[in-house]
């Protein structure tokens, strides 16, 4: 199983790009599974707010907390602490939005990209990050996931921020 | 079929979408909410053609369902926690008039302290309403619920409300991938409702009356054998959706490798996968450890769980629930069932996941390893840790 933690603040998207993971990686395939869910609390904008996704090619049964992730994807470099490393697997990797170096992480400056293509937020381009450096799903699945799952005037802007952020891993 | 990726409330949508009901009263709650935004909206696009109530209440949420019900109507409301708390004595009315409404409930931890988070607090405190008592695992069962409950409640033999409760947040708020039926399908499964029990002025009759001493016992004892009967509906329902659908449950309860099990947990909803996980850790380790998930709280499982738990040499009860002063109520109704079938096998009830706090997998390998050492009669998970409030 790949577990996935995502950390945003309430407004940023982190549980629509684990959502959006989550039927990415089931969206061709019968026997792929997955489930996605928030830290369940409030939806408050600015507060913290942590998301899951748990990818498998069973199904998911176990709905606790990730408690160690191939990933943690964060949203808002304010939530980084070194601490976040008890949550990664040895051979887990932290992506973080941010302008700046982060020792012990992978930095991009996603909200680059997000203004780019005028979009509020980097949640989908951070979900693109994703998809370049792990592989865990197709780009043509991911682009489906929002086709399917995003509201329709939306779409094309965040499947271009998306196709950016892979083509920046890939360079 | 479509395959889709979807929150247990909005499976439970899709599927009640397919069962038709024509009245849906409901007033918003967390974690319930979007069960009843989504039925608005398919309300409003036509894809669902029922009547949608407005109500400023949940008290008046049930009564107004339970008004469409005797007007002959297939009605549906949902509630959660308080929410559940508030139209009590609606319940009570729904039951004993045997009006086969449906309500989905979203399990919600009741006040105080006010917490909005997932516990079996709220529903288990109304077993004794009168309702069927459904606990779905995923939100696949909760869609299937939704399809199967009017069938079941609806049954000559039943006429008797359901209620289809998803653990809040856990179930109601996580996606997955869940198959939705076709209308051709659905249609073919669930006929029409069609009932004596309603106003009809070509046939007028005396419904939702008085009864003195002298007769009212037989209307409870009645009442009584309605809810039994559902237990053999839920399992000839079960045989006809296997037939259409092609996904086949288990009837009151769901066995684990109870066959040859010495230890068994016995619980309900969500966490039961889980809990089906750690028994194949413990397998590979050499421990026989087994999962009862009961499905339906009410009817109660009697037989079954007796059965299930005669070999074993210890079990665990464990619920989001406690009936304070006692023990949890799920527990209660497991020793009674062993009890009444002359098996004696040590028991233990573990109380967690109260106001919505995790239960990891080292929670559930505890469990087993309590069992089989023996430990409390009732056990609090998470009091005595770290972080807990002794």
């Amino acid at each position: 199983m790949q577990e996935i933690i995502w950390l945003g603040r309430g407004g940023q998207g982190a549980f629509t790009a684990a959502k959006l993971l989550g039927a990415a990686y089931t969206i061709n395939d019968a026997n792929k599974y997955a489930l996605a869910f928030p830290s369940f609390g409030p939806e408050r904008r600015g507060a913290p707010v942590r998301a899951f996704t748990k990818l498998d090619t069973k199904p998911v049964v176990d709905r606790s907390q990730t408690e160690k992730a191939d990933y943690i994807v964060i949203l808002d470099d304010t939530l980084y602490s070194p601490q976040l490393h008890g949550l990664l697997k040895s051979t887990g990797t932290i992506i973080v939005n941010s302008k700046n170096k982060i020792d012990g992480a992978l930095t991009f400056d996603a909200d680059g990209i997000s203004a780019e293509f005028k979009l509020p937020t980097a949640n989908t381009v951070m979900f693109g990050l994703l998809v370049g450096l792990s592989g865990v799903v197709t780009s043509d699945e991911a682009v489906e996931a929002i086709k399917n799952y995003m509201p329709a005037k939306i779409q094309e802007r965040n499947i271009s921020a998306l196709l950016k952020a892979m083509q920046e891993v890939a360079e | 079929m479509s395959r889709k990726f979807l929150s247990g409330n909005e499976a439970f949508a899709e599927g009640l979408r397919l069962a038709r009901p024509e009245v849906i009263s409901a007033y918003p709650i967390t974690p319930q909410t979007i069960v009843v935004e989504r039925l608005s909206e398919m309300v409003e696009d036509g894809s669902l053609k029922a009547e949608y109530v407005h109500v400023e209440s949940e008290h008046s949420a049930l009564s107004c369902a339970i008004g469409a019900s005797a007007a002959g109507a297939r009605a549906f409301t949902a509630t959660s926690s308080q929410g559940l708390l508030y139209m009590a004595e609606c319940l009570y009315y729904a039951a004993g008039g045997r009006f086969p409404i449906v309500m989905m409930n979203a399990d919600r931890s009741t006040a105080l302290p006010w917490n909005i988070y997932g516990d079996q607090r709220d529903s288990l405190s109304q077993l004794d309403s009168g309702w069927i008592q459904a606990y779905a695992e995923n939100a696949q069962e909760a869609l299937d619920f939704a399809l199967m409950s009017y069938k079941i409640a609806e049954d000559k033999r039943v006429q008797t409300p359901y209620m289809a409760n998803l653990d809040g947040f856990v179930l109601t708020h996580t996606y997955e991938t869940v198959d939705i039926p076709t209308r051709e399908q659905a249609d073919k499964f669930l006929p029409p409702y069609e009932t004596d029990n309603r106003i009809d002025f070509e046939n007028p009759k005396n419904m939702a009356f008085s009864a003195g001493p002298d007769t009212n016992y037989i209307f409870k004892y009645k009442e009584h054998n309605g809810l039994l009967a559902a237990a053999e509906v839920v399992n000839e329902v079960e045989a006809d959706f296997a037939k259409i659908f092609g996904r086949q449950y288990t009837g009151l309860t769901e066995n684990y490798l109870t066959d040859d099990a010495d230890y068994i947990i016995v619980t309900l909803g969500s966490i039961a996968g889980l809990c089906r996980e750690t028994a194949d850790k413990l397998r590979s380790q050499g421990v026989k450890a087994g999962v009862v998930r009961i499905r339906y709280v009410r009817p109660f499982p009697n037989r079954e769980i007796a059965d299930v738990l005669r070999n074993a040499k210890a079990y665990a009860v464990l619920e989001k629930d406690i009936s304070f002063g006692n023990e949890g109520t799920v527990f209660t109704n497991v020793n009674s069932a062993l009890k009444k079938a002359g098996v004696d096998v040590p028991g233990y009830n573990f109380i967690g996941g109260l106001g919505g706090r995790n239960i990891s997998p080292a929670d559930i390998e505890n469990i087993y390893n309590d069992i089989a050492n023996g430990t409390e009669s009732i056990n609090f998970i998470g009091i005595g840790g770290e972080d807990n409030g002794e």
